[in-house]
Parts: structure tokens; C-alpha cells; sequence
């Protein structure tokens, strides 16, 4: 899988119609220019032998070439800025399972009643909401109207990035929320008619104990896959929602990048981004596999 | 009246007692929700076809001494920073965004069911082959593949359907191909190939038919995400490219003023919230009545 990553980033450069010197460059560079640009970039190499370059490079340095503009490798400019998007990521996460987990509960424990209904449209309204705009409402609401949190930027004193992090985490979480409700009610309506469930209550023990200690535990399970599932769709959307809030992180390298036509570093970003998708997946698989008993005995 | 009267004729009751509808027409009619979803999307259609009818102000007449102008009876929902009536810039843009979002849906569709179709059928290296590529794909976060293409083709109206081409048939390919692999063993498969049908014949006229519902119902969810990536691609440049105004683009202008003029910004995204309820309802109908899980 990382070997289809590596190649899908190095073809990236290639989806360019025509030459990606003069894209980068622009319609004026002289033929000088272009020329010197091709071969930094390796573009006068045949095919294979700059598919192999690049692979060396991406496996030995993990970089995906010299920046244009900065003139530093990508690997230094991305692990300079990669932090934040992780700490907003892992927000996101918290705020996500904090908004959905008890949702979820009480719309399984009242199953058709009204709360379930309501629990029940979070999803159909939540597909087509927009991450970078629920972002805006959030200024709108919190830092324009109630003023408890800074607009945008990520503040000077200790406190402050704490605390411009919780608004672009909550656009986040909220876009997250909706698939994990869907799914956690569905899992937990399962275990509240499983037999042990029964036993448990005919045991006599008490509601609360059979809920914390023993229905929430099975559900936990069926989240944490839900949430290695949308990995990918949450690093996406923090990407996006930094951009609204002015955080200096991988989005906001990923779009100047753009706008300088930076390639090396967007082909960085990329292959970032897709490889924490790949290593968080497979380290939410083993946190499964070492909580689930019934798996490691199989 | 005579007290001996003819033995009475039993009439056999109807064998079995009808529960419920039994046709998908039948289900369709009586789901609420597919006939809300309808109705909301037919009015959404009809608003962005007729949209230079009801707009009541050209959507790119500038106006510049009546700009920023809060919501009045003459301009309904204001105007933005050029004088620009918003209510016809939403109008107007819906047109633009509905269209690439269904025009973007098709070759995705239509590969990625074929794909999952062969690869479910045939097994084997191919299926290997293409599992791979589905799983390479979908590593990369969906925004930042999504982003990085239009980037590499060029932004704008092309990008978009090129990035969607690329990446939006990993979906249907997984899920069909899931399918097709369940459905591949059964024995009216079998009967069909030992019928003398060629492989072509049975994955068309007889798997086809069978995992359709589905790959639609899944059709509407991706409609929906990629009107939400347009908007978001708009909002960061990449999209739909001024003058023509899109969703996307009126959020990112109504940014700048959002301290005093928060509807620039909040309304353009109701009208993208109101799309993706619509088609929602519609895919969560259908799913219903065609009882795709």
C-alpha cells in the first residue's frame, strides 16, 4: 500500500498537461529557465530512472525533493508544521467522541421515541454541511457574538493555542459526528438486546453498572474502527478548516504551496498525509486487537 | 325463511394476508421520506433551471454605491461588497454547482461500477490488481487528493471533473465488488453460465441489475459530496472561477466581512445544507424501497 502511495504522488506531477516547468514557471520563462528547472526537478531523466530517484529519495531521506521557493527540503518544512494538524486532529477526535458517544446512547435507550428521531436526522443534515462553513458559524457564534474565543491565529501566550484550537476542532468533530452517531446507535441497539444484557438485568444488577461496565465497553470496540475509517476524512478536513481559522499548519503549507506552484512540496504534503492515514489506521487495528479478548484468542 | 337452508359455499380465503406494499412503486409511494426528498429536490431543480427567470437582479450587476447592503424588500437578502443582489447570486450559483456535481457523479459511477463488476466476478490477479488501486486511493485523505489533482490539471470547471474521474469511483467499485462476490456463487449464476451465457451476458443482463439498487442509493451520497467539494474547492479558489458565482466563492467573500455582515457568509451555506438534506431524503427513500441495506 505505501508503494502504490509513493507512485500515485510521483505521477501526480505528471497529470500536468504539457511540461510542468513551463506550468510551474508560467507562459513568459525563458527557455533558459525552463530548461534549468527540468533538470532540477529531474524531468530530463527517462521516465524510470526518475521514478527511481524519487523513490530512493522518498525511502532513504523520507523527502519528496528541494521546496521551490523556500529552498529547504519538504521533509523539514512538513515536520515544522505538521504538529499542530496532528494536536487539531486528536482534538477533533476527543470533541467527536465526547458529542457522539452520549447521543448515540440516548437515542438507543429511547429507541423510536422523539430524542431517537432527532438523533436519527443529525446524519442527513450532517452529509451536506460543509466543514469550512460550519467553521464560519462557529466564528460567527463564538468568537463574534460571544467572544469567548479568538477569531482566527494561534495567539502568543501559553494558553492562547490551546484555546484557538477548540473552535477548528469542534468544525471538525462536527463533521465527524454524524457517520460515528449513525453507526454507534446501530451497534448499541445490537448489544441492548444481546442475552448477556438480559442476564445482566435479571441479575438484578443496576441499570447504570450494566450500561458503563458492560454495554459501553462492546460499543467501544465497533468506534474505534469507525474512527480509523474516517482517519482520512478528518486529516482532510482539518487541512481545509485550518485555512478558515488562519492555523499555520499542513493546510495552509499545502495552499501556498499551491499558489506558488511549489510542486515538491504539495507531492510532500500528499504523501504525508496519506502515510498517517495509513499508520494511524494500522495503530487503531493493534489498540483493537489488544482490547477485543475474543480476538486475541482467534 | 326456511331454517334449512343450502350448505354455505366456502369461499377460499386468499392464501396469503398482504403485510405490506409488495412492489418497489408500491414501497416508493408510501415512504415519507422518499416523497419529501422528491419534492424538496424537484423544487431545487426547478429553482436552479429557472433561475434567470426568478432571479430578480442580474447575479453580476454591480452596484457599487449600493453594496453590503443589509436585507431589504428591493434586495431580499441584501447585496455583497460589489452591489451584487445575493438572492440571485444563490439562485444562480446553484445552477453552477448542481451541474458539475451530477455531470461530476457520471464517469465515476459508471467505472466504478464496471470495475467492481469485474473484479467481484473474475476474481483473481485482476481483482487483486484493482484492490490495490482502491486501497491506494483511498489512503489519501479525500481533500488533499482531491485538491492536489485540480491543482496538477488546472482549477477551475475541468480540474473538477478530471479529480472526480480519478478518485470518486473508488466507492461503488468496493461496495459492488463486495456484492458481486457474494452474489457470484449462487446457483442462478451458475444455471445462467451452464445456459451457455458468456461472461459478458451474465455480469450485464444478470449481476447488473442486482447490485444497481445499491450503487444508486450510493450514487445520491457521493452527488452530495461532491457538491460539498465544489463549494469547499470554490471557497479556496480552486473551483468554479470568478465571475460566475458559485456557493463556494460567495462564503469565502462573505468572510471578510463576517463581524457585521454575518448572512454573506451563513446563507450560501443553507442553500448547500438544503441540497444535501434533499438528495439525502431521496437516496435514504429509495434505499428503503429497494430494501438496499
Amino acid at each position: 500500500m505505501v508503494l502504490g502511495v509513493v507512485l500515485a504522488v510521483f505521477f501526480l506531477l505528471r497529470l500536468v498537461p504539457g511540461d510542468p516547468a513551463r506550468m510551474i514557471l508560467g507562459e513568459r520563462a525563458t527557455p533558459a529557465s525552463v530548461a534549468a528547472l527540468r533538470s532540477q526537478l529531474g524531468l530530463d531523466q527517462p521516465l524510470l530512472a526518475q521514478l527511481g530517484d524519487f523513490a530512493v529519495s522518498v525511502f532513504t531521506r523520507g523527502d519528496t525533493g528541494t521546496s521551490l521557493v523556500y529552498n529547504v527540503s519538504t521533509r523539514e518544512l512538513i515536520l515544522q508544521r505538521a504538529p499542530v494538524t496532528l494536536q487539531l486532529v486528536a482534538l477533533a477526535v476527543l470533541f467527536s467522541v465526547v458529542i457522539a458517544v452520549p447521543l448515540a446512547v440516548v437515542a438507543a435507550r429511547q429507541k423510536d421515541k422523539l430524542v431517537d428521531h432527532l438523533v436519527r436526522i443529525i446524519p442527513t443534515v450532517g452529509l451536506g454541511m460543509p466543514t469550512f462553513w460550519v467553521g464560519l458559524l462557529l466564528i460567527i457564534l463564538f468568537a463574534v457574538t460571544l467572544k469567548w474565543f479568538p477569531v482566527g491565529g494561534i495567539g502568543t501566550t501559553p494558553w492562547d493555542p490551546l484555546r484557538s484550537l477548540v473552535l477548528p476542532a469542534l468544525s471538525v468533530s462536527l463533521a465527524l459526528t454524524p457517520p460515528l452517531v449513525r453507526s454507534l446507535r446501530s451497534e448499541l441497539l445490537e448489544v441492548f438486546s444481546a442475552d448477556f444484557v438480559t442476564t445482566l438485568r435479571a441479575a438484578r444488577i443496576p441499570e447504570r453498572r450494566v450500561l458503563f461496565e458492560h454495554i459501553l465497553r462492546n460499543a467501544a470496540l465497533p468506534t474505534l474502527t469507525l474512527l480509523g475509517v474516517n482517519v482520512s476524512y478528518l486529516i482532510g478536513g482539518t487541512l481545509v478548516v485550518e485555512q478558515v481559522f488562519g492555523i499555520n499548519g499542513l493546510g495552509s503549507l499545502l495552499f501556498s504551496a499551491i499558489s506558488n506552484r511549489d510542486f515538491p512540496v504539495v507531492q510532500g504534503v500528499a504523501l504525508f498525509c496519506a502515510l498517517s492515514v495509513v499508520v494511524i489506521s494500522l495503530l487503531l487495528d493493534a489498540a483493537v486487537y489488544r482490547l477485543d479478548p475474543r480476538m486475541r484468542r482467534s | 325463511m326456511s331454517a334449512v337452508s343450502e350448505p354455505p359455499v366456502t369461499v377460499p380465503a386468499p392464501p396469503a394476508v398482504r403485510t405490506g406494499p409488495q412492489t418497489f412503486l408500491a414501497r416508493a409511494r408510501r415512504s415519507p421520506t422518499l416523497v419529501v426528498g422528491l419534492a424538496m429536490t424537484l423544487l431545487l431543480l426547478l429553482s436552479a433551471v429557472f433561475a434567470p427567470w426568478l432571479a430578480p437582479f442580474d447575479p453580476s450587476a454591480q452596484n457599487l454605491t449600493g453594496g453590503l447592503l443589509p436585507p431589504s424588500a428591493e434586495h431580499l437578502l441584501g447585496t455583497d461588497q460589489l452591489g451584487r443582489d445575493v438572492l440571485s447570486r444563490i439562485l444562480f450559483a446553484g445552477r453552477t454547482d448542481l451541474r458539475i456535481a451530477f455531470l461530476a457523479a457520471i464517469v465515476p459511477f459508471v467505472v466504478g461500477v464496471l470495475l467492481g463488476l469485474v473484479s467481484g466476478y473474475f476474481g483473481g490477479t485482476l481483482d487483486y490488481l484493482i484492490g490495490r488501486l482502491v486501497d491506494t486511493v483511498i489512503a489519501f485523505p479525500f481533500y488533499v487528493i482531491v485538491i492536489s489533482i485540480v491543482f496538477a490539471v488546472g482549477t477551475g470547471e475541468g480540474g473538477i471533473y478530471v479529480a472526480f474521474a480519478l478518485v470518486g469511483w473508488v466507492g461503488y467499485t468496493r461496495v459492488v465488488r463486495a456484492t458481486t462476490k457474494a452474489l457470484r456463487g449462487s446457483g442462478w449464476v451458475a444455471a445462467a453460465r451452464g445456459g451457455g451465457l458468456s461472461h459478458g451476458r451474465v455480469i450485464l443482463r444478470h449481476l447488473l441489475p442486482n447490485i444497481l439498487p445499491q450503487a444508486v442509493v450510493l450514487l445520491m451520497t457521493e452527488i452530495i459530496l461532491i457538491m460539498v467539494a465544489v463549494v469547499t474547492l470554490g471557497y479556496l479558489g480552486l473551483g468554479v472561477q470568478a465571475p460566475t458565482p458559485d456557493w463556494g466563492t460567495m462564503i469565502h467573500d462573505g468572510q471578510a466581512f463576517i463581524t457585521t455582515k454575518w448572512w454573506l457568509s451563513a446563507l450560501p451555506g443553507l442553500a448547500v445544507i438544503y441540497t444535501g438534506i434533499s438528495l439525502s431524503l431521496v437516496g435514504d427513500g429509495l434505499g428503503d424501497a429497494w430494501r438496499v441495506r
